[in-house]
């Protein structure tokens, strides 16, 4: 009999086949992921979850008979009142004992449920933002960990073998194992053969020739280079500087932002959590919503509540300005922020909102995103011309005096990247720099 | 026989272990199967696995090595799924029918499991499997293993010539038609699936030799005047018709796939052959190795081998591998394998030891002959589910399971009680027993009836509608479309009533252009 223990075979044999599946039900899988991200914070979007699809298009079809129809018998275990000859109603929906073999089958499932692992959740994900490969193994990065050398090691691979370190060690244990070397040996021969030659008393030759003959077998018996000699050059990963982040979320909450909008707020939302927290090793998000009074929220009522009222965008930078004051002090926090609106705010509000972006928002922001929301139809009739809105048109005044920040329309889900390829090549420039 | 009586020996105490528990838990097992059962197995390996192998074997069919496909990924989610939610444990073990017979346990199992575990399938199975004639006639053990890293180089090497997308196609094809790509009589001769790579490279250079395009401008004879039934006769015959293994007739007879294509489908056609045996015997296979295992615990505990502790940690276990929940029981699922084949074989040492006057009427070969082993033997070599219960389910047994038959038709309003356990009932409730474990009955009979070979090259197949239960429309058209891209041309699947000949229903597919060119 043998026992083999499979236990530290590589796992993930059906990691192959997994991947097929899910390839095989793309569509399915990333209509269920959009649905799920509907209803998943934004700080969990990264999370492992279960994603429910319809068993449609992943049928394994087979040859067999109908559920119903036809005269069947069934032989059922259990009797307690029956008698030859009763007549039993017939039970409704064809349920029950009536399904006998037949149920396990199963004509009524119609949906496939099943467990979506953390990674797949992200590429998914990012792969419905239509995300260009590169951006993507960049956001998917998990760790931003170092290696390092760090010593030695008795076990490693051939790779890192450390050949002086190993010949030392090997060296060291000859000497303490009193291993003969070559030119004792044949110094002791050359010694045996000029006795020989002399004639020299037997005696004396044969003890020299006892001992050439332990001397050589001690050489054959230890080894020059033993296995435990071996060592290998050690590394370690190690953390690179950690950093904390703050993310403001700051969202016009009036009536005129539909549904569609506040879906791509979301996004785009989620999208810069997943960056911050690849690079952060600690990020906080605070919500910010605002009519023309602006409050900090949690996530839920900030997505889902609603607000009546005008619009004034200058109240949410106050209350962004008070949160930083009294929570994240610029000195120890990355400040991100992140706007979202439909572009309409109070004409006399505008003033006073570039002023409070110039001198107290961008300065202690690393980055400053305004993104514009609309609907896909893009410009309707009662509605201005999308880039005409008066937040555009205070922003862009703003931006022409050379105000770092980021604007974008964006009216469908793949729009919402390209807010975010500047950031990256303004990390890419400045890579080395910590953040 | 000469039974030592060994006190205060214990082969492991607690539950944990190591691999000298388990090699001396396997020795003593093996000398009992040995000297007191006399049970005939195959060497056994026994592999270690963790709970994620066990889902990855699962996913497929239990076998160590498959090709991909991603029908087992989904199976391997689905398995997931459950098994993180809770609401499934794990099998114990995996037996696989191969020399040296392979048998899969959990490092979970404590050590009284571990027992339980290698006497069920180590010992259980292992002997049904050399044993048992199905599994002589269909299966190779010695060549499974080779055979399939031959299927799943083979795969491979396809997707890399071909393309994933268009193996998978073939794949997708060929296991919707997985069912019907079965051989149910026997062949002429022991199946060697050594030789079938060897065959695979022969018949390629053998066709390669023989082609010559000239044949293809040659005129045909005219045979105007022969009789037409004679040619359709002819035709038939030079295609085996009818056939019943669907996609043996079209790895032989498809007129446009690719050669590689065909080899997919035998080697699909090979492995569901495999496991042809195994949907056969599920009662009596479980019934050997559950009771084998019953018998072989309690020697253990008799002879101080197991601790009093381990022994009912293992009725504990037992008891519920062997529940039937009762009809109007929310959790009944058909008749359990375990607990119907566990106490048929009790059953069967009952009248060999202690026969009733009822058990020596109706088995008086077996009825106070004492010879619970070879009895049990006997039929373990030569019977199947069906035949199995057709003659060993006794009167007592029916009496114990309340056993009662109900008969659904839908022109009656309602269902009628036909049989219950009782003197009138007994044969006919064990007939019916019977043909419930019986897959000719259960699945449905399906043949390639005839080709229109000078015309459209339809495929006519046949279903043979027995009492009037049709297939499932929706699957079927899905099947039929593969069947219609396999083969290229029309398709027409008539389901025909299996004593009037009268056609009750017809389904249609049309090859789609492109999908195997």
């Amino acid at each position: 009999m043998h026992i083999v223990d499979r236990r530290l075979n590589p796992g993930g044999k059906s990691f192959a086949n997994r991947q097929r599946f899910l390839r095989r039900a793309k569509e399915l899988v990333q209509r269920a992921v959009r649905e799920s991200t509907k209803d998943r914070g934004i700080g969990d979007l990264d999370q492992a979850g279960e994603v429910s699809i319809p068993v449609d298009d992943i049928r394994e079809p087979t040859l067999r008979r109908a559920g119903s129809g036809g005269k069947r018998d069934i032989v059922l275990p259990g009797n307690r009142q029956y008698v030859e000859g009763d007549l039993i109603e017939r039970p409704q929906g064809g349920g029950g004992k009536g399904s006998g073999r037949e149920g396990g089958q199963g004509d009524g499932e119609d949906a496939f449920r099943f467990v979506l692992t953390r990674e797949e959740f992200l590429n998914i994900f990012l792969d419905d933002l239509e995300l260009p490969d590169l951006a993507k193994r960049r956001i998917a990065l998990t760790e931003s960990e170092g290696i390092r050398r760090a010593g030695y090691t008795t076990s490693g691979s051939p790779a890192n073998l450390a050949l002086a370190r190993t010949l030392k060690v090997s060296m060291s244990r000859r000497i303490a194992m009193r291993r003969p070397k070559a030119d004792e040996i044949a110094e002791m021969e050359e010694t045996l053969r000029r006795m020989e030659e002399e004639g020299a008393e037997p005696g004396a030759v044969e003890a020299l020739r006892k001992q050439l003959e332990s001397q050589t077998r001690r050489r054959a018996t230890i080894p020059y280079l033993d296995p435990l000699d071996l060592r290998y050059r050690r590394y370690e990963p190690f953390p690179k500087p950690i950093a904390q982040a703050v993310m403001f979320c700051l969202m016009d909450v009036s009536g005129s932002m539909s549904e569609h909008m506040k879906d791509l707020a979301k996004r785009f939302f989620m999208l810069l959590h997943v960056f911050l927290t690849r690079r952060y090793k600690h990020v906080d998000v605070v919500f910010i919503r605002h009519t023309d009074k602006a409050k900090e929220v949690d996530e839920e009522t900030f997505f889902r509540g609603t607000e009546t009222g005008g619009t004034m965008v200058s109240s949410a930078f106050v209350e962004m300005k008070r949160v930083v004051e009294e929570r994240y002090d610029p000195a120890s926090w990355n400040i991100y922020a992140a706007q979202a609106s439909d572009g309409d705010n109070m004409s006399s509000d505008g003033e006073r909102t570039t002023r409070l972006l110039r001198e107290d928002i961008l300065p202690v922001c690393q980055y400053f995103a305004y993104l514009q929301v609309g609907d896909p139809g893009g410009h309707m009739g009662f509605m201005q011309h999308q880039g005409d809105t008066t937040l555009w048109r205070t922003y862009e005044a703003l931006q022409r005096t050379g105000a770092r920040f980021e604007m974008r329309r964006v009216q469908r889900r793949e729009d919402i990247y390209p807010v975010f390829r500047q950031l990256f090549q303004k990390r890419d420039a400045a890579e080395g720099a910590s953040p | 026989m000469t039974v030592q009586i060994k006190t205060g020996r214990l082969l492991f105490e607690g539950n944990d272990w190591d691999f000298s528990t388990i090699q001396r838990v396997h020795d003593a097992i093996a000398e009992i199967a040995d000297k007191d059962l006399g049970l005939d197995t195959f060497p056994n390996q026994i592999e270690i696995i963790t709970a994620e192998q066990m889902l990855d074997a699962y996913a497929s069919t239990g076998m160590p090595l498959f090709y991909k496909h991603w029908s087992f990924g989904k199976h391997f989610a689905q398995h997931e799924a459950v098994y993180r939610k809770g609401l499934m444990g794990l099998a114990y073990e995996i037996v696989i029918n191969s020399n040296p017979c392979i048998s899969y346990i959990m490092e979970e199992n404590t050590a009284t499991m571990q027992t339980l575990v290698i006497a069920h399938a180590a010992f259980g199975h292992n002997h049904f499997f050399k044993n048992n004639y199905l599994f002589n006639q269909w299966t190779d053990p010695d060549g499974i293993l080779d055979y399939l890293t031959f299927a799943k180089s083979y795969v491979m090497s396809c997707e890399e010539r071909y393309g994933q997308a268009a193996v998978e196609r073939v794949l997708d094809a060929a296991h919707a038609l997985m069912p019907q790509g079965v051989h149910r009589y026997p062949r002429k001769k022991p199946m060697n699936l050594k030789s079938e790579e060897k065959r695979e490279r022969e018949r390629q250079e053998n066709q390669e030799r023989m082609y010559d395009d000239l044949w293809r401008t040659v005129p045909g004879k005219s045979d105007g005047n022969k009789a037409r039934q004679m040619r359709d006769d002819k035709r038939r015959a030079l295609l085996e018709l009818p056939q019943e293994n669907l996609l043996y007739f079209l790895e032989k007879t498809a007129p446009r796939l690719a050669p590689w294509q065909r080899e997919v489908l035998r080697i699909v056609r090979n492995i569901a052959q495999y496991f042809y045996p195994q949907q056969q015997t599920k009662v009596m296979n479980e019934g050997c190795a559950t009771y084998t295992h019953y018998r072989i615990m309690n020697i253990l505990h008799e002879r101080g081998q197991i601790s009093d502790g381990s022994y009912l940690e293992f009725l504990t276990s037992h008891t519920n591998v062997v529940r039937q929940p009762v009809f109007e029981d929310p959790y009944y699922n058909g008749i359990n394998p375990y607990a119907l084949g566990f106490d048929m074989m009790s059953d069967i040492e009952r009248i060999a030891t202690d026969p009733t006057d009822e058990d020596k009427a109706w088995f008086p070969d077996l009825a106070g002959n004492g010879d619970v082993m070879g009895n049990l033997k006997e039929i373990w070599r030569n019977y199947r589910d069906e035949s199995f219960i057709a003659q060993f389910l006794s009167p007592t047994l029916i009496r114990k399971w309340r056993l009662f038959h109900i008969e659904d038709d839908p022109d009656e309003p309602h269902l009628s009680v036909s049989a219950i356990h009782d003197d009138r009932g007994y044969r006919k409730l064990r007939r019916l027993l019977a043909r419930q474990h019986d897959t000719a009955w259960l699945s449905p009979d399906i043949q390639v009836v005839d080709v229109d070979l000078e015309g459209t090259r339809r495929l006519v197949v046949h279903h043979r509608v027995l009492r009037n239960m049709l297939l499932q429309p929706e699957d079927t058209a899905r099947v039929l479309q593969h069947l219609a891209d396999l083969w290229s041309y029309d398709v027409v699947l008539r389901e025909v009533d299996y004593n009037t000949e009268a056609v009750l229903k017809e389904h249609h597919a049309k090859a789609r252009p492109g999908i195997f060119a």
